[in-house]
């Protein structure tokens, strides 16, 4: 006959080991260098072409006037799935992904990046 | 004892056996369960129509967020549609970067199912352990692609992102330690007693009948099917990638949980062999936006079987029509079979064997409008009301 406890060496094993999971805000793991975090966006380098806008399969990215006469792209992080197919359609790399992925905030319109 | 025969009982859509929700009335002889009815539609999303309102672009995130778990899967399914039309040659490095998380997928998918069939076996070492080992591989995923679940890597053409010289040095590192922790499995499924007595011999599934309810993936193979679509109609690199198909005549629960840990040797060799011959060169082909008229359907196999998609295009940027068939649909019909004369503690692990994924199963439930107290008969609300009053009059449960 089989006897329970197959398991248990490993798992006293385990009693003696340091928790897996961090503390939190104490203590932090570095994300990945490729990770989609929060974007970035250089003003300078928008032709105002619009594609990212057309491409965003979520509605977050609009084109609307902020200054001059032309518009520019502005993204809401609230709608965002961070696929990163704006950085990836836009023509003069004026979008680009960051790392930072702490994006909690209180109100809706908070999070937006212009 | 009379009194207790055929009592029916709804499990689901809210119940906390089940991980999503969907209905299932059982109908018990005492602790026996003699028929299973399942009832889909609460969780429809309508996904297939919002496709037809999307550009070929957008759709591939939202075809990737039909499922959590298989999200690769169903965009290779699209992607390959999308091709078919174009008439477009894709890059060797990109089929085989679209086989590593194929693969990487299925390891993520079989690893999370040995957890869920623990939990519901009250086993929750096992659960504890085979996520923690998950993590490893969606840390992959991550260090690739830059998510953990929806990674938005594929694209019409190819893929996104490239596979550098130290992530590959880092996958076939994590390859070694899950190999090891795969080995464990197979010792520990074998050998422990808490999985050999809640598993074995429960939720039997047929060859003959598992061929005739059309099963899929896992839940055929455990049932002795030889059926595996990267064998059968090889997609991405599987032509040029040997791998064993893992088939048990078990039949039972324990038949799957076998087949999955036996699978999970096989993508760790297919992902060692992916690494090691990767080809240099493009990881995409410039792919236009605009599709031409034309259909297309493809097939991929799941880490929970045979995923079939189906587009028609229309010449615009936007598809006409676009079907999906997850696994778990072909799956779901062979639970009623497999529910029939176990026991009613048994029903949650049945039905947790097949992997169930409803949020991707779905569909609308079209109901025939029938004759009154015949089945299908539509009330009102007045009528509703009326038919409530006189119910629990008749039951005496509730004061005039």
């Amino acid at each position: 006959m089989k006897m329970p406890g197959k398991m248990l060496p490993k798992i006293f094993g385990f009693i003696f080991k340091k928790p897996v999971t961090v503390l939190y805000p104490k203590e932090r793991l570095t994300p990945p260098k490729g990770l989609r975090g929060k974007m970035k966006f250089h003003l300078e380098r928008c032709i105002h072409c619009g594609l990212c806008s057309h491409d965003c399969p979520s509605g977050a990215c609009t084109m609307q006037l902020i200054t001059g006469d032309k518009k520019q792209p502005v993204f809401d992080l609230d709608f965002c799935t961070f696929c990163a197919q704006c950085e990836e359609v836009c023509p003069k790399d004026a979008i680009e992904m960051t790392t930072e992925f702490e994006l909690a905030h209180y109100k809706r319109g908070e999070a937006i990046v212009k | 004892m009379i009194w207790l025969a055929n009592v029916k009982i709804p499990i689901g859509p809210q119940h906390p056996a089940l991980k999503e929700p969907e209905n299932f009335t059982i109908t018990l002889d005492g602790e026996k369960v003699v028929d299973a009815d399942i009832r889909i539609g609460y969780t429809h999303r309508g996904i297939e129509k919002l496709i037809e309102t999307r550009n070929y672009i957008q759709n591939l995130y939202l075809i990737e967020r039909i499922c959590g778990i298989c999200s690769f899967t169903h965009t290779q399914n699209y992607v390959q549609n999308v091709e078919t039309i174009l008439n477009i040659q894709i890059p060797r490095r990109a089929e085989y970067i679209r086989t590593l998380f194929l693969e990487l997928e299925r390891l993520h998918s079989h690893l999370l199912w040995m957890g869920v069939a623990g939990h519901e076996i009250g086993f929750d070492t096992l659960f504890m352990y085979t996520w923690q080992d998950r993590e490893l591989v969606q840390d992959i995923l991550e260090f690739i692609s830059g998510n953990r679940v929806n990674y938005a890597m594929n694209t019409i053409g190819g893929v996104r992102r490239d596979i550098s010289e130290d992530q590959k040095k880092k996958i076939l590192e994590t390859m070694i330690y899950l190999e090891k922790r795969a080995a464990y499995y197979k010792e520990v499924a074998v050998n422990e007693k808490t999985i050999l007595a809640r598993c074995q011999g429960v939720g039997i599934l047929k060859p003959e009948i598992a061929l005739k309810l059309s099963a899929v993936g896992p839940t055929a193979r455990a049932s002795g099917v030889d059926v595996d679509i990267r064998r059968d109609d090889p997609h991405a690199a599987y032509a040029d990638t040997p791998f064993q198909v893992i088939t048990t005549d078990t039949c039972d629960v324990f038949g799957r949980f076998v087949v999955r840990v036996l699978e999970l040797f096989e993508s760790i060799n297919i992902i060692r062999h992916l690494m090691n011959n990767l080809p240099t060169g493009e990881i995409k082909a410039k792919a236009p936006r605009k599709v031409p008229e034309g259909e297309a359907i493809s097939h991929t196999e799941a880490p929970r079987g045979e995923d079939i998609h189906y587009l028609r295009s229309n010449g615009t940027d936007k598809p006409e029509r676009y079907k999906v068939r997850t696994p778990t649909m072909a799956n779901l019909l062979s639970i009623s079979e497999m529910l029939k004369g176990t026991y009613l503690a048994d029903v949650p692990i049945i039905v947790a064997g097949i992997d169930p994924c409803m949020g991707c199963m779905d569909r609308v439930l079209v109901l025939k409008e029938g004759k009154e107290n015949q089945p299908g008969y539509l009330l009102d609300w007045e009528h509703l009301r009326r038919y409530g009053i006189q119910w629990y009059a008749e039951k005496g449960g509730r004061i005039q």
